[in-house]
């Protein structure tokens, strides 16, 4: 199946990239546009049926690799 | 030499990506060390006391600076070696790779300024009593390149003042007179740090290139304590 696993910096963690693109959309007329946060966004093809199973094993492999605890939160999402 | 034997051996470790390995090697070389290149799929440090992670883009910079070769079969042995007390020098992709691995704390974040850094810095020395730093004088000021584009040092308040209390910043980015400013800081690392030591003064994780100053005719020679403490140490 596939997966989807959300990176993206804390709250706490400034994102000057995020920043840098908020200014080009007001720039642009997107004046409504009061923040921007840039993540990443992986998609796993995942061998297996068994949901539970496949989520605790893709957020393991998240923890370990994925995302860096120190200045990242993930998300896991299944179909 | 004739003594090539007896010359303290210090492993260069070659990801895919590295960059300033060569650089590493003849800087070993210069202060009298006997550099061994060792590649990142090898499972032992070839007999080496001291340990350099290089300069570099190990494996492209996919998903974060360091975080792939963090994982390299090599990395196991150099986790290793740092936990038996052994030298481990991580200079810029080498430093991410120790925040990575967790042997130093915290995270490199893109530089504030989004761009890529490429000429000298100043660094104040703020620790000199440690193995890896007991060639420098406290408060002396060093003048080296840094080139990187994540060397924006991170970590959460509570991690920042446990790093600051127990004197874990070895160096911190300054004016050429030794004084810690914000306009002096190339990348937006929080308090200014350029360098991270463990507590045993084993580990030194850097983001300026102390290998790329050995000789005056490449520009200076204030890299050179750093690297004969290191051979010293291996």
């Amino acid at each position: 199946m596939q997966v989807e696993v959300r990176v993206k910096l804390k709250e706490s963690v400034l994102d000057p990239q995020g920043e840098a693109i908020r200014r080009v959309l007001t720039n642009l007329g997107f004046e409504e546009v009061e923040q921007v946060r840039v993540g990443k966004l992986m998609l796993l093809e995942v061998a297996g049926d068994d949901a539970g199973l496949v989520r605790a094993r893709v957020e393991e492999a998240a923890r370990e690799l994925l995302a860096n605890p120190v200045i990242e939160d993930f998300e896991v999402r299944l179909p | 030499m004739t003594d090539g034997g007896r010359r303290p051996r210090v492993a260069v470790i070659v990801f895919p990506g590295s960059n300033c390995d060569r650089d590493a090697l003849a800087a070993v070389e210069a202060v009298g060390g006997e550099a061994v290149p060792v590649w990142h799929q090898s499972k032992d440090l070839q007999r080496c006391g001291a340990v350099i992670l290089p300069g570099g883009f190990s494996y492209g910079d996919y998903l974060r600076a360091g975080a792939m070769a963090a994982h390299s079969p090599v990395m196991k042995a150099v986790r290793r070696h740092a936990e038996q007390g052994g030298a481990v020098l991580g200079i810029c992709n080498g430093f991410q790779v120790l925040l990575e691995v967790g042997l130093l704390p915290g995270a490199m974040l893109m530089n504030r300024s989004l761009r890529f850094v490429c000429r000298d810095v100043y660094v104040r020395v703020e620790r000199a009593d440690l193995p890896l730093v007991r060639t420098l004088q406290p408060g002396q000021v060093l003048r080296l390149p840094v080139a990187h584009k994540e060397g924006n040092w991170f970590a959460e308040p509570a991690v920042v003042r446990e790093v600051e209390q127990r004197g874990a910043v070895a160096l911190r980015y300054c004016d050429p007179s030794g004084q810690v400013r914000l306009d002096a800081n190339p990348n937006g690392a929080l308090e200014n740090i350029a360098g991270l030591i463990n507590r045993e003064g084993n580990v030194l994780g850097m983001m300026p290139h102390p290998e790329r100053r050995v000789s005056r005719l490449l520009g200076g020679e204030d890299g050179r304590a750093l690297l004969r403490a290191l051979v010293e140490a291996a």
